[in-house]
């Protein structure tokens, strides 16, 4: 056990499959020698050289493109995107040729890739640093789309990420590399290393992509969230007093069902939230197949928080951000209702 | 303000038209031999020249000289050219069972069949090709069987990617054949990830990328580069011109750049410029590549300049861009006549063995379109399992995929 941020969690989990996998390669826009803008590809390229951890042009499209060429020879790359507004470029990359690579060579080649990329709001990062862009890629057939939500999760899902045989398109919730931010934005985040999250397991472990945790047990509403939007769900759900089941989906595709529809149909109401903007955003998804499998079980209209259908601004981060008081008087009317 | 000073859009126009009387003569087309042919590790600002010039090997009379010649022997040139011919009928069977309703799709390489058969000669088994759609040759000069790839262009029962390719989309990776994606471009900088990973393991494979002149206005031609150029992968990047993209000539690509061979100096790759016509140059230059990249010197950049003599699908009609005439009138001739004439030329080749080569490879098309066939057309008789629709998106199939397939009751 070692005590770690989100970043050196995610470092540790490349450490690991680096030390056990030659075919293991990282790279990136600064994740060389600097050890990327976030820090979380830092030491890696002193301890593996050059070869297999090195800086790149800036082009995503780049370094999308190469990473497939690479996975066809053989290798298992783990490159970063600086920023998940950067990768628009890569997503013709992404889409048409990673996602479909086995399925139109039925299997002959594979793209066995993942993209980390920090995404989300609450650093004051204006429209080029905040966005959450997971619904452009769970739409996408062939991809694997994770979000975790702490240290633990963290490293577990990159290292079985990595070790997954398709592409995975990793979602680093920015605002919880250093602790458990509840969108209290006036008050400071407690560190990691006071968190029992933030006690990493050494070595090797994963966590398996497809299942989602239970963070709060509850018997009122079900909460789906994902990423920072865990953190805000459990301080509304504290704050308005609210017995809710937070469910922390952690991988959006493929997504556990079965954990969202066994607690939906126990507590008979849902909330489902995501910083993303709302319209056509990875919460209507969720909200169909709550209405598709629990019709009958629910005893309100299920109801959605999200960011409002705008870019995201910079000076009114905080009236865009869904913060607890927005999940809370979610919470309360769904009770109502 | 006076009309001098306000500002016109420049937008390219091809010099002929539907109802024009092509007239190339005032191209510049270097004669046969004349370009110099640089040492292996020569470095690329030496060589700029040849970003602007046409290496050429086959003269007029069907010899072969200069510096590019002499790499190949009787042999191989036959071989080459019963290559070429075999692709030619290949795509005039497939074109035709196109227009029968066997298949939905088809894409000939009518006057390019140059560029495909040699350059894969200068490969060998482990490098890796990252064609587009115009490069069946690299199959079929390695004997790949006839049958795999008419089994794919009719999506039937035997079809090795199970229906879910538009036809010719081929992937053989055994072969060296990286599957066609049927985007544009993508695959270039592909080619360029596949190399540094060969370099990355210290390898000694190559690969080739592809790309049409069209497609270098892609965004993915400019990543390629600058990714290939900074890390010296071990690639060779094939530019296929044949003046046409659909519809659009090559001016509105190429820009006011002089060539696109020429594009590669900025990025400090030496680039040469071929005639993609003609067999034996295209396989010397291709092999100057090869080695270079070999000796971990780096990409290296080739322009082929042929001529797209028929359309750019099945589903196009050149009439209405182009005038009729304009493939007649391109001078670097048919590269498969060519080829003919300096066999002839060279005592090993006869009109009589073209005739019973012609014969002989229409049957061995005839027979392999037939055992095709057997397996079932696009929408008769043997087709892919509807079940297979469903495999292959992931390793494993996830949940939400089985219930789909379920519920498609197959």
């Amino acid at each position: 056990m070692s005590r770690m941020t989100m970043i050196q969690a995610i470092r540790d989990a490349m450490d690991v499959k680096m030390g056990q996998d030659e075919d293991v390669v990282v790279f990136g826009e600064d994740v060389g020698y600097f050890g990327g803008v976030f820090r979380c590809t830092q030491g890696l390229q002193e301890k593996y050289g050059r070869n297999r951890c090195f800086d790149t042009p800036i082009n995503e499209s780049g370094i999308v493109g190469a990473a497939i060429g690479m996975a066809a020879y053989g290798l298992r790359p783990c490159v970063e995107i600086q920023f998940a507004d950067y990768v628009y470029p890569a997503y013709d990359q992404i889409v048409s040729e990673a996602a479909r690579l086995r399925y139109r060579s039925a299997g002959d080649f594979t793209a066995p890739i993942t993209i980390r990329m920090p995404t989300g709001g609450g650093i004051f990062g204006g429209q080029t640093h905040s966005q959450s862009p997971e619904a452009v890629f769970t739409q996408v057939s062939g991809l694997k789309v994770v979000v975790p939500s702490n240290p633990i999760d963290a490293k577990g899902l990159l290292i079985a990420s990595i070790e997954d045989d398709d592409p995975v398109i990793f979602l680093e919730p920015k605002r919880l590399y250093n602790g458990p931010f509840d969108g209290h934005h006036e008050q400071p985040v407690t560190p990691w290393s006071k968190h029992e999250l933030g006690e990493v397991p050494d070595g090797h472990y994963s966590i398996p992509l497809g299942k989602a945790k239970v963070t709060r047990e509850g018997s009122a509403v079900t909460v789906l969230a994902y990423g920072t939007m865990v953190y805000v769900a459990e301080a509304a759900a504290r704050e308005t007093g609210i017995d809710a089941e937070i469910i922390d989906l952690r991988t959006l595709l493929p997504l556990d069902e079965e954990t969202i529809i066994a607690s939906v149909k126990k507590t008979g109401r849902c909330v489902v939230v995501h910083e993303a903007t709302l319209t056509s955003g990875f919460g209507g998804e969720l909200l169909s197949r709550v209405q598709e499998t629990c019709f009958y079980h629910l005893e309100a209209p299920i109801i959605r928080v999200a960011g409002w259908d705008t870019p995201y601004p910079h000076a009114q981060e905080w009236d865009y951000f869904p913060g607890p008081a927005r999940v809370g008087r979610a919470l309360v009317k769904v009770m109502e209702a | 303000m006076s009309e001098e000073q306000r500002l016109h859009l420049h937008v390219p126009e091809p010099e002929f038209r539907p109802g024009d009387t092509p007239d190339f003569s005032n191209v510049n087309i270097p004669n046969a031999g004349s370009v110099r042919r640089p040492e292996i590790d020569v470095p690329p600002e030496e060589i700029r020249d040849l970003a602007y010039s046409i290496i050429r090997v086959l003269n007029r009379e069907g010899e072969a000289v200069g510096p590019w010649a002499g790499e190949l022997d009787d042999d191989q040139l036959i071989e080459g050219l019963r290559h070429m011919m075999t692709l030619r009928t290949f795509d005039a069977r497939m074109m035709m069972a196109q227009r029968q309703g066997k298949t939905s799709f088809y894409m000939q390489h009518l006057g390019e069949e140059a560029v495909s058969t040699a350059f894969q000669k200068v490969l060998v088994k482990g490098d890796m090709n990252f064609p587009t759609y115009r490069q069946a040759g690299l199959l079929l000069a390695q004997e790949y069987p006839m049958v795999k790839m008419m089994n794919q262009i009719y999506s039937n029962e035997e079809d090795p990617l199970h229906g879910r390719q538009l036809p010719i989309m081929y992937s053989e990776k055994e072969y060296g054949f990286f599957s066609i994606s049927g985007n544009l471009g993508t695959q270039y900088i592909q080619a360029v990830g596949w190399a540094m990973a060969s370099a990355i393991k210290h390898d000694t494979k190559i690969a080739a990328g592809w790309i049409g002149d069209g497609s270098t206005a892609e965004s993915d031609f400019h990543a390629s580069l600058v990714f290939a150029s900074t890390y010296k992968a071990p690639v060779i990047l094939n530019v296929v011109n044949n003046q046409w993209a659909i519809s659009t000539f090559q001016g509105i690509a190429k820009g006011g750049s002089g060539t696109f061979a020429a594009r590669g100096h900025g990025f400090g790759i030496p680039s040469l410029r071929v005639d993609g016509n003609d067999y034996l140059a295209v396989y010397a230059v291709a092999k100057w590549a090869a080695e270079r990249a070999r000796r971990n010197l780096g990409p290296v950049m080739i322009e082929y300049v042929t001529y797209r003599a028929g359309g750019h699908s099945t589903s196009d009609d050149p009439a209405a861009y182009r005038p009729k005439k304009e493939s007649d009138a391109w001078p670097l001739g048919d590269p498969i006549e060519r080829m003919k004439l300096h066999l002839i030329a060279r005592g090993i080749w006869t009109e009589a063995r073209h005739k019973q080569a012609e014969a002989e490879i229409r049957d061995q098309v005839l027979t392999a379109q037939k055992e095709a066939e057997s397996h079932g057309t696009l929408h008769s008789g043997g087709a892919p399992s509807a079940r297979d629709m469903f495999e292959d998106v992931y390793k494993e199939m996830p949940p939400h995929l089985r219930r789909q397939r379920q519920e498609a009751g197959i």
